[in-house]
């Protein structure tokens, strides 16, 4: 779902429900909101109750059970049955399990090395001026406009070995069963979420291009630099807090993929794309153990949130959110 | 070297942004066209512009055309036959079926997101800013978290394969972005707006309906937009909620018909095309929207 590094968001567990801040006696609210009007009236906290009420019923409670039910075991009848340690223990002892952690992990760090260069140039070029750039960006912008489940099967029916463009291109694709191969599949999901993305992160790199000072272009022009010295020396320092966003952006979406292998390779061949996500769909709702899904959805959360606050901390980024949000 | 500096023209925004953009890519109009540039785009041009011309041929082409002359080729017949195929196969129900999901949960969030951003921008209570901090904690939630205990809930509650049950998590989880949007519009509101309302002696929801909601257009229409194709383009949630043909969404129907309709990729494709279309008429009508909407979604 829906993911945007934050400092605060860096840490897996919200508050449990209970900790939401009780409401406040009505008599309390009015003499509050007496006390607004006088200066300008404001809302009491009763305000934001009905939605941390439903955010707490259905965000927060389940991340709550999904700790405790990594401790039962439940088959999807009757009621979970506490099964102490038993899920962890074979977690830990999976060979699937702990391929599918570096896979998440391989298939993100290739998405950020594919998207980052490609998104900067795309998102460099459409803040420029060049003819026809208005038209091409909105051209750019269709995959965005796709849902990943459209995408997946556009691709999946592209690539179709015997209906699709291998079909028609031998010269480029060989026997063209591109998904039947590890390293074709683990590639065409690379390629397929880069297809998709990208335009997003132009859109980003856009917008932080813009916004570079045009003082810092003549500067290094009247000192001589042409235009790829400009745009090394000049725009790519400048773009590094966009980089920075762009990258927590696509390890979170990264190691949170799922529709896209669910419908392009169904986590094969073999396990050879079964990432984490994957993999606790498998063993929840297709082996129904739900214990153990629940046990590898809450891993999955600890190593996406591991690993965005390490980016976090190493790029300084807890900082710069924090004046952002007008938090801290 | 022919670069960009020019004076800048001190006689309006116009001139100057001129300036800056040309300064910004190193490209000012009448100096050397970027070739390299020109290119690069071209190249993605083709990247992003031929799956989609092959999608688009393929709705109009039928079955035996499309396979025997390949995806790449043109058109050789035309034909509507892929979209009646689609309806025969379920996709209208499942079209309404979407509907209904996107306009419960705009809904839902139109309802609960303005007062919870007015709450969060105007009052200065601890409690307010702890549920902030929540709801910002909720943004690193992801969906595939919740998904196991999430249908404990939902069977539970008795609300498994019913559109309701899909509803309502969907929604939650629009709602910790739609809030950090709309916080954002709302904190732009001039405090000195306030205290002159108040001065008129208007109570709270006065000020909430006639100065915060009319000021914060803008912000309602990207959260609109958002959670709408939060909705629209919702998969796991449906997929692992609901069960019978029903209760299926369109993206739900979309992987369906991908085992059903096995080689018949033409109407696959058509499915495709007719279960974007209502996204890009709101390209069309609320880019900007929906372009800030996008840059909230995030990597998902």
């Amino acid at each position: 779902m829906t993911s945007a590094a934050s400092p605060a968001g860096t840490t897996p567990a919200g508050p449990p429900p209970t900790a939401a801040p009780p409401a406040p006696p009505a008599g309390a609210v009015r003499a509050r909101a007496r006390r607004g009007a006088r200066g300008a009236a404001r809302p009491g906290i009763l305000w934001a109750l009905p939605a941390v009420v439903f955010f707490g019923l259905f965000a927060l409670v389940p991340l709550v059970l999904v700790a405790v039910l990594s401790f039962t075991s439940w088959t999807g009848l009757g009621s979970p049955s506490f099964a102490g340690l038993a899920n962890w223990t074979k977690l830990f002892h999976d060979p699937v399990m702990i391929q599918s952690l570096w896979l998440s992990v391989l298939l993100t760090g290739l998405g950020v090395l594919v998207q980052t260069p490609l998104s900067i140039l795309i998102g460099v070029w459409a803040a420029g001026r060049q003819r026809g750039r208005a038209v091409l960006s909105a051209i750019f912008f269709i995959p965005l406009l796709l849902s990943v489940t459209a995408v997946s099967v556009l691709w999946r029916a592209l690539l179709d070995p015997n209906f699709g463009v291998p079909a028609q291109a031998h010269w480029l694709f060989g026997d063209g069963n591109l998904l039947g191969s590890r390293t074709g599949a683990i590639g065409v999901l690379v390629f397929v979420s880069a297809w998709q993305y990208t335009p997003l992160h132009s859109l980003i790199y856009q917008g932080a291009t813009r916004a570079i000072p045009a003082v810092l272009y003549q500067a290094a022009a009247i000192d001589g630099a042409g235009r790829i010295r400009q745009f090394l020396h000049v725009t790519l320092p400048q773009l590094r807090n966009a980089v920075v966003t762009s990258v927590i952006l696509m390890i979170v979406g990264g190691l949170t993929t799922f529709d896209s292998v669910l419908i392009l390779t169904e986590g094969g061949p073999g396990t050879d794309t079964t990432i984490t996500a994957y993999y606790m769909y498998d063993k929840a709702f297709k082996s129904f153990d739900y214990g153990t899904g629940a046990a590898v959805a809450l891993l999955l959360v600890v190593v996406a949130t591991a690993i965005s606050l390490v980016v976090v901390r190493l790029s300084g980024y807890d900082r710069m959110a924090g004046t952002q949000e007008g938090l801290s | 070297m022919t670069t960009v500096v020019r004076p800048s023209p001190a006689d309006g925004r116009n001139a100057s942004r001129t300036t800056r953009r040309a300064a910004t890519t190193g490209t000012a109009v009448g100096v050397r066209p970027n070739y390299l540039a020109g290119i690069g785009a071209f190249l993605w041009l083709c990247v992003v512009g031929l799956p989609v011309y092959v999608m688009l041929g393929a709705t109009v082409r039928t079955r035996p055309d499309y396979t025997a002359g390949g995806p790449l080729s043109l058109p050789g017949t035309f034909s509507f036959h892929n979209f009646v195929r689609d309806f025969q196969g379920g996709f209208g129900r499942y079209f309404l079926n979407t509907i209904t999901v996107t306009a419960s949960v705009v809904a839902i969030v139109l309802l609960l997101v303005p007062p919870l951003a007015f709450a969060i921008v105007r009052n200065r209570g601890r409690a307010t800013s702890t549920v902030f901090r929540m709801f910002l904690l909720g943004l690193a939630v992801p969906a595939q978290a919740v998904i196991v205990p999430m249908f404990y809930l939902i069977s539970k509650a008795g609300l498994y394969d019913n559109l309701i049950g899909v509803i309502l998590p969907t929604a939650a989880f629009c709602l910790p972005v739609c809030a950090l949007i709309l916080t954002g519009t709302m904190r732009d509101i001039g405090g000195e707006l306030f205290e002159a309302m108040a001065i008129d002696g208007a109570d709270t929801k006065r000020v909430f309906f006639q100065l915060v909601v009319p000021l914060s257009k803008g912000g309602l229409s990207t959260i609109v937009v958002f959670s709408a194709l939060q909705a629209w383009n919702g998969f796991l949630f449906p997929l692992v909620l609901t069960q019978s043909e029903n209760s299926k969404v369109l993206t739900l129907g979309l992987y369906n018909f991908q085992t059903q309709y096995g080689v018949d990729i033409p109407a696959l494709l058509a499915a495709v095309v007719l279960s974007t279309v209502p996204v890009l008429l709101i390209y069309l009508f609320a880019r900007r929207a929906l372009v800030q909407g996008l840059m909230g979604v995030g990597g998902k």
